[in-house]
């Protein structure tokens, strides 16, 4: 059961057990974590599920298709070179333990 | 209980339905601290979850499972109680009381009905045949992934959004698929000419058979299935056949309770019904698109959102009319369709190329303004679209369309 690391906008950080194979969108949204939209449920054709990737887990993260680099570009809080869509970012055995920090905003 | 009228924070609110508008409503109402007491009746077994993956990653990963919006303990910790598999039958409109099928009443101030769209259905083809589905729920789409699992043909009658995702997710899956709408192009009610032609070219390239401008005729069945269909005067055999064929408002329970209901529950652009205690949101409404002002209903995500945040507002007694930009997408394959703003039948289209090969977007022009825009794999264009359109930003045709400028420089 990996575990994610959630930092809140208000600086708080809930720490949610996950199954490989889920993406942090889904982890989120299920533990509740309203910071989270997920508007299109996880098809990267929103952007509202936006995270800033803790940088030192950031390179064991696979690199983002097409789709997603250009969804990026339309984040509505600021977009940091450590920005993805959590429904893009599959959890593994390995990256048990990722912190993801959620946007102040999503739309 | 309310004492003038106005809202009070013991003001009882009854959410009957369990899709989008239900689940964003219910996060609105804990945003705004209204939360506690609310009751959200769903007719389903499920909490409220994600639709869209249904038609696809849901149908062709065995072990993909329901992504539902929030956990039970969310509700639980928002004061909202949740019925589950106890639809509404009977709304008590003078006694304000809703009645669920297992004979519970809920007393209500405010009554939101976020009922849905069901699938459509052929008037001469019975229900109940084990190799016919439709797509709408957590139930049908559990059962399509099953029956796909045991064919090798797959025949899709409709070349709508719904229609065409399950036979791109079941061409994925290695069956062979024929897909069969009536219209002369797919998507007809929903896109331009340009994207409806992209569309069909790009399935069968993908080995996919499509046929425009079919009859589908006389049905035979025996042994509780669909044996064979007639396509076009010729008898054809089915394996397994997926009605494709649009959704119509699930409104009974709003009509029964006499709701003024015409094509959908009638709202004004506060959501409100023709009763000022009962709101409706979602696939059901049937409400005044702002723009041209024409009477509207819509199948999706980006609505049944927008709605409930409307709703969500007019019951906390701060309300705001519905403003928002549609918009909506689709996925078949590789194919990423995201629309953005009403096409219009009375509107001059230009293309727009994206940044790849099968990449692009179509502008559609009214009077002179930018109405909507269509976008094929390009994503980016998409976002920009939704931007200009929700400033109401006017962008030549010329200029919008000159692919050396990305689209968000006019943002």
């Amino acid at each position: 059961m990996p575990d994610v690391v959630f930092e809140l906008p208000d600086d708080r950080e809930q720490r949610v057990s996950g199954r490989a194979g889920e993406s942090v969108m889904q982890i989120a949204t299920a533990a509740g974590i309203t910071g989270i939209v997920a508007e299109c449920g996880g098809s990267a054709m929103c952007a509202t599920c936006h995270v800033y990737v803790d940088p030192q887990w950031l390179e064991r993260l696979s690199t983002p298709l097409a789709n997603e680099l250009e969804m990026l570009e339309c984040t509505a809080a600021e977009r940091l070179p450590n920005s993805r869509l959590s429904c893009q970012i599959k959890l593994t055995a390995e990256l048990d333990g990722i912190a993801v920090r959620i946007p102040d905003r999503q739309q | 209980m309310t004492e003038s009228g106005t809202m009070s924070e013991s003001t009882s609110i009854v959410i009957v339905g369990g899709g989008h508008a239900a689940a964003q409503l219910c996060a609105g109402l804990l945003a705004a601290g209204r939360a506690i007491g609310v009751h959200l009746v769903c007719e389903e077994t499920e909490l409220p979850y994600q639709r869209p993956p249904l038609s696809k990653a849901f149908l062709k990963q065995p072990q993909e499972a329901l992504q539902h919006h929030r956990p039970e303990s969310w509700f639980a910790d928002a004061g909202i109680t949740v019925h589950r598999a106890d639809p509404a039958v009977a709304i008590d409109r003078l006694g304000k009381s809703v009645r669920l099928r297992s004979g519970k009443q809920l007393r209500y101030d405010r009554l939101v009905l976020a009922t849905g769209a069901r699938a459509r259905r052929l008037p001469h083809l019975p229900d109940g045949l084990q190799n016919v589905a439709v797509l709408r729920s957590a139930a049908d789409a559990v059962r399509l992934r099953e029956l796909l699992a045991h064919v090798g043909h797959l025949t899709v009658v409709g070349g709508g959004f719904i229609g065409l995702e399950v036979a791109a997710s079941a061409l994925a899956l290695g069956r062979r698929v024929d897909v069969l709408e009536s219209a002369p192009r797919l998507l007809m009610r929903s896109v331009s000419l340009e994207v409806g032609d992209h569309v069909l070219q790009a399935h069968r390239a993908n080995g996919m058979v499509v046929r425009v401008g079919v009859a589908v005729g006389a049905f035979r069945i025996g042994a509780d299935r669909l044996q064979t269909l007639t396509v076009d005067g010729v008898e054809t055999p089915v394996d397994l056949l997926v009605l494709g064929i649009g959704a119509v408002p699930e409104h009974a329970l709003a009509s029964a309770a006499g709701l003024q209901c015409d094509n959908g529950i009638v709202v004004d652009e506060f959501m409100q019904t023709s009763d000022p205690a009962i709101l409706a949101i979602g696939d059901c409404t049937n409400f005044p698109e702002p723009t041209t002002a024409h009477r509207l209903r819509l199948e999706s995500v980006q609505n049944a959102n927008d709605q409930a945040k409307v709703a969500a507002a007019t019951l906390c007694g701060a309300p705001q009319p519905y403003r928002a930009v549609p918009w909506f997408w689709s996925e078949q394959g590789s194919l990423r369709l995201q629309m953005a703003g009403l096409g219009s039948h009375d509107a001059t289209r230009f293309r727009r190329k994206g940044s790849s090969d099968g990449s692009f977007s179509i502008l559609h022009y009214v009077a002179g303004r930018l109405a909507s825009v269509e976008s094929v794999n390009a994503p980016l264009d998409h976002m920009a679209a939704r931007k200009l359109l929700e400033t109401r930003r006017n962008v030549a045709p010329e200029i919008a369309c000159d692919s050396s400028m990305p689209l968000k420089a006019h943002v």
